[in-house]
């Protein structure tokens, strides 16, 4: 679209831009004081400069928090965009059909994060949830407080669970604003359904898979509530990811420099990812762009 | 295709037609709509089982639940049900979300439809680098925020009210909502905003009564998306109340009792907090199911 160029638009963003920035500037602004001061009461501080960000950096506890972050946030991504793709073509279009599996398919999303925590908790306990129960009669030693390997594979599983629907919903969505003429064209050239998927409906869902693959990395990246009530973070300390770490240390154990130069090293990383992945995309759309042109 | 073909719209569409019937007739037997249907259903069993089984341990009282592994209640009882539905400690979470997250979508959709219409329709200096910013704040994990944001509120007198919960939402959910409704009134054409101008509306009159009813669905849409990342948020929500705002989700950590986890309550507090999100989807469901492209295309 041709947009007028005319700075009155900031009048329009203004409102928007004060809300955002109360609740956004002031608290990253005390995050940044925070992060090279150490602070012993009210009055009494110390200029430390990069010192914390150093400590935290180095930190073992913190790298493996790192890591584990890293490779839950892939499996969950390689796990839930293919099957919410495919979940999204299965999905029934028409009549009554198509509303109630909507409504379905998208009730774990609505669900609080730590109720979320909680129905699996109940259904993964060894003694009364279903699941552990029937892993157990199976003849399999199910148990997420003991084995990492199950705490990990159940938290996936809730994760795909609590999460596939938005791509799904999103792919769908996607799905139904294609116009009836593309398929026309395409059963006119008798396109196979592999061509179908590859060069009309997967082209039309690159802008929602855009933002859902984003929602979900940030989301998945940020996850505190589920593995928290789930696991505490355990067996060990092998589901502990990077919120619960900081979440210890800034409440738990009231060490305000280590713990906002760790928000601040999160908050950009999460931010540098999501800045590659977006400008590769953006990228992508514009060479693809360049040759139809 | 080759070329002799007749290319008029009427023999396209037959012959659009009669690849269909051929396709219908050859390609796609009873069988591939079976297995569709059978993959659906099963997705659907995996979505609802671990929900069966929450709904299931809200009607048994707490010595079915630990007596044994029973797959329906066998002592079907409500007890759970109206000790939280009579209970102020338990029935206010309730109020108490739901209070906060009306408010947010309030304050959110009222400061992104202007914002959103600036971004879609206006170039301005700062016009990038403000949107990028804007989707910055998507990305700040709650937990960094948590300790400034108790401060904050603490200090300009807002801790323990609702409207600090919306506030604090609001991090994420405008920017959200700006994202969301930018692609729709991309959709909308331009034209249109010219026409009512040269037709004499005034621009707050034209925003309202014509835009807006224009982008209705994408304002269901979105409404629906404030209310989904605000009813699920805890970290935030829990940690800027104590006892005059608690939401629901934080209440339920109180069923940890001396006597061990009650888990019949938990159970029934849990099904209660889907409740609200299913009515939210049906109101919505049509303008899903009508498809739409997010973003900018």
């Amino acid at each position: 679209m041709n947009k007028v160029y005319n700075n009155r638009a900031w009048w329009l963003i203004l409102p928007m831009l004060l809300l955002v920035a109360f609740s956004a500037v002031i608290p990253l602004m005390t995050v940044v004081n925070y992060s090279v001061q150490d602070v012993f009461d009210a009055n009494t501080r110390f200029f430390t400069g990069t010192e914390w960000f150093r400590e935290m950096l180095n930190d073992p506890g913190l790298q493996a928090a790192l890591a584990r972050q890293f490779a839950f946030s892939l499996t969950v991504l390689a796990i839930e965009v293919p099957l919410g793709i495919g979940i999204a073509l299965i999905m029934p279009k028409k009549g009554w059909q198509a509303s109630a599996v909507l409504i379905l398919v998208t009730m774990p999303l609505l669900i609080p994060w730590n109720v979320v925590g909680s129905i699996w908790q109940i259904f993964t306990r060894g003694d009364i949830g279903l699941m552990g129960w029937s892993l157990r009669e199976l003849g399999y030693g199910y148990n997420i407080t003991a084995s990492p390997v199950d705490a990990w594979a159940t938290i996936i599983l809730m994760d795909v669970w609590h999460w596939t629907p938005l791509i799904a919903l999103l792919c769908f969505s996607g799905l139904r604003s294609i116009p009836d003429a593309y398929y026309q064209a395409a059963r006119i050239d008798r396109a196979s359904k592999w061509a179908v998927f590859r060069y009309i409906q997967l082209p039309k869902l690159t802008n929602v898979l855009v933002i859902g693959v984003l929602l979900r990395f940030m989301h998945s990246f940020m996850i505190y509530a589920e593995p928290f009530v789930l696991t505490g973070g355990g067996p060990g300390s092998s589901t502990t990811f990077l919120s619960q770490s900081l979440t210890t240390m800034a409440i738990g154990q009231q060490d305000l420099g280590p713990s906002a130069a760790f928000s601040l090293i999160y908050f950009l990383i999460i931010l540098l990812v999501t800045w590659v992945f977006y400008t590769a995309i953006m990228n992508m759309q514009k060479d693809d762009n360049n040759k139809e042109a | 295709m080759s070329d002799s073909l007749p290319t008029t719209p009427d023999a396209v569409r037959q012959r659009a037609a009669a690849a269909d019937n051929r396709r219908r007739r050859k390609a796609r037997p009873a069988s591939r709509q079976w297995r569709r249907r059978g993959l659906m259903t099963a997705y659907i069993v995996f979505v609802l089982l671990p929900i069966y089984w929450l709904l299931n341990m809200s009607f048994q009282s707490n010595t079915e639940i630990l007596g044994g592994l029973t797959l329906w209640p066998e002592s079907f009882t409500l007890e759970h049900y109206a000790k939280i539905l009579t209970e102020s400690s338990w029935y206010m979470g309730y109020v108490n979300s739901i209070a906060y997250v009306l408010m947010n979508m309030l304050i959110s959709i009222a400061v992104a439809l202007p914002a959103a219409y600036a971004f879609s329709r206006y170039k301005f200096i700062g016009d990038k680098h403000l949107f990028f910013w804007l989707l910055t704040n998507l990305m700040a994990p709650p937990a960094v925020f948590l300790l400034p944001y108790f401060q904050l509120y603490y200090t300009v007198g807002l801790f323990d009210t609702h409207i600090a919960v919306a506030l604090a939402h609001c991090l994420f959910n405008i920017p959200l909502a700006v994202w969301i409704l930018e692609g729709f009134m991309s959709g909308v054409p331009k034209e249109i905003d010219e026409t009512a101008f040269i037709d004499g509306y005034s621009f707050p009159k034209f925003f309202v009564k014509i835009f807006i009813p224009m982008i209705s669905s994408g304002i269901g849409v979105t409404l629906f998306f404030l209310f989904m990342f605000s009813w699920v948020e805890l970290l935030l929500a829990s940690t800027l109340t104590s006892t005059g705002a608690q939401p629901i989700a934080s209440v339920m950590t109180q069923t940890k009792g001396a006597s061990g986890i009650d888990w019949g309550a938990l159970a029934a507090a849990g099904t209660l907090t889907i409740l609200p999100g299913i009515v939210v989807v049906y109101f919505v469901r049509n303008h899903i199911a009508k498809g739409f492209a997010l973003g900018r295309t």
